[in-house]
């Protein structure tokens, strides 16, 4: 299979990318600063992250479209405000997790952002369950762009005036040098910020017009680090098919609304893992010293036994130090629960933590 | 410097008397990226030539450190596992990984020069 390339490939050369397959794209993971420095100008001013490889998927329709959709999306979508979004999954029957994305209703259907590593399956599986009621377009004539932090909304308001109004996960239609632009205001590092859908045709042109105001492109490396600290789930580590919304945490994520109607996929298995609890949770993990516990490493409790493994761990450049994040069995989840990891053949203490690590600072009508 | 010495796993290694001091080299760095952790042999402790001595790791991965001779570690440099970013600003000096005390000179001649060393980094890198 041939390795993708996003529209923006010759400006990641031209500001020194190191690239990484990922997802069966080459994308950059980062460039000639370094992850730390990425991670660090993101918190403080504004990065810029290429998210071209993700999914735009469009599904039109009117109020039937929204009615079939409450029976895949544990989402109150009907009484959702258009051009305003939700973070949702796509599960199977079990309530495991094929996909987690965000929901944006528009005028006349929504679009829907999938991971780029699951995006063609979750369209089969879309469509098969819509019944091919609906025309659906995986949109591969846009690129996708992230810009994250403190500066983000005026350094874009300059260019896309208008965009400074949106509130948190909220977006609109603007316009950009003739073409037509949708933006939320939304993302993935903890910071303010803003996703941009844009024409192939124009996206190196915004993302120059944004370097010349300040802001700096910023690899995966530090979205990683970024999403981390701010305790938010990566598909493939803390997310997938063996796991529930409820095991990983995500409860606040599924409308009430929406459980008392018990009729979407994997209704049947959340309304009992609300009810009896779950065996694993996912938790943050912060270690005592510096040592950095990755994916896969296992957690001791304190008499030795295995209870539990970790999805995701790094050093938090902001919070100057290891975080991991993991799942465990219940009975070890508490906050301040001290356990053990295994790194290199020894044992490690650490304890359960609260998420975030870092915390936000997303502005306007966050709840 | 001409009596410092290079190994293919990137470390250098510099003689005085029968204390040679160790760690990593720039091109080394410049590899791994930002280093968060370091973990470096115990005072005392034996370690072998081209064996583990340590770990260094970036944000992205860990990565093993190992000694270009053989020898007992002496001294180990606490500063780079309190601030890991010294590695990265200052590593063929002040963020020298641990001293040894070698047992067998020989083992040094197999060790690149610094010219020969600058050319394998170029080429392993290409």
């Amino acid at each position: 299979m041939n390795i993708k390339k996003t529209q923006l490939h010759q400006l990641h050369q031209k500001y020194n990318a190191k690239f990484v397959e990922f997802a069966g794209y080459e994308m950059p993971i980062q460039y000639k600063e370094g992850i730390v420095e990425e991670h660090k100008f993101t918190r403080n001013h504004c990065g810029i992250f290429d998210v071209s490889h993700m999914g735009q998927l469009y599904i039109y329709g009117d109020d039937q479209l929204l009615e079939d959709l409450e029976k895949i999306f544990p989402i109150d979508l009907k009484n959702l405000k258009v051009n305003h979004s939700k973070y949702s999954f796509l599960m199977n029957a079990d309530a495991g997790i094929h996909d987690d994305l965000i929901v944006t209703k528009i005028e006349g259907g929504v679009i829907i952002i999938l991971n780029a590593a699951c995006k063609d399956t979750d369209f089969e599986i879309l469509q098969k369950t819509l019944g091919g009621k609906y025309k659906m377009l995986l949109d591969d004539e846009k690129s996708l762009i992230a810009i994250q932090g403190p500066q983000s909304s005026k350094i874009l308001e300059e260019l896309i005036p208008g965009v400074n109004d949106l509130s948190f996960m909220s977006g609109n239609w603007f316009e950009f040098l003739g073409s037509k632009t949708f933006i939320t205001r939304s993302g993935y590092t903890g910071e303010d910020g803003f996703e941009i859908s844009l024409d192939n045709s124009k996206i190196e042109q915004l993302t120059n017009n944004l370097i010349e105001k300040g802001a700096k492109l910023i690899g995966l490396g530090a979205r990683d680090t970024l999403r981390l600290e701010a305790g938010l789930c990566l598909y493939g580590h803390e997310l997938d098919i063996n796991k529930t919304p409820i095991e990983a945490n995500l409860k606040w994520a599924i409308s009430k609304k929406r459980i008392e109607d018990k009729n979407f996929l994997g209704s049947e298995k959340i309304l009992t893992q609300i009810n009896e609890g779950v065996q694993n949770i996912r938790v943050g993990i912060k270690p005592e010293g510096r040592i950095i516990a990755r994916e896969k490493t296992k957690i001791f409790n304190e008499e030795d036994s295995l209870v539990g493994e970790v999805t995701s761990g790094t050093f938090g450049p902001s919070v100057n130090g290891p975080v991991a994040m993991g799942y465990i069995n219940k009975e070890f989840s508490k906050k301040d629960t001290k356990i053990f990891l295994e790194v290199r053949g020894k044992k490690y203490p650490a304890n359960i933590c609260g998420l975030p690590f870092y915390k936000k600072s997303y502005v306007k009508g966050v709840n | 410097m001409s009596d410092v010495k290079y190994s293919k796993e990137h470390e250098w290694i510099k003689l005085e008397g029968d204390v040679a001091t160790i760690g990593i080299t720039q091109h080394a760095t410049e590899m791994l990226g930002d280093i968060v952790f370091v973990e470096l042999p115990e005072v005392g402790s034996s370690v072998e030539k081209d064996g583990n001595a340590g770990v260094v790791e970036s944000t992205k991965a860990a990565s093993d450190v190992y000694t270009p001779v053989s020898g007992e570690v002496v001294e180990n440099n606490q500063a780079i596992v309190d601030d890991p970013g010294k590695v990265n600003s200052d590593p063929e000096n002040d963020a020298w990984f641990f001293k040894l005390k070698i047992k067998d000179k020989a083992e040094l001649d197999s060790l690149m020069n610094k010219d020969e060393y600058d050319k394998f980094a170029k080429e392993s890198s290409n």
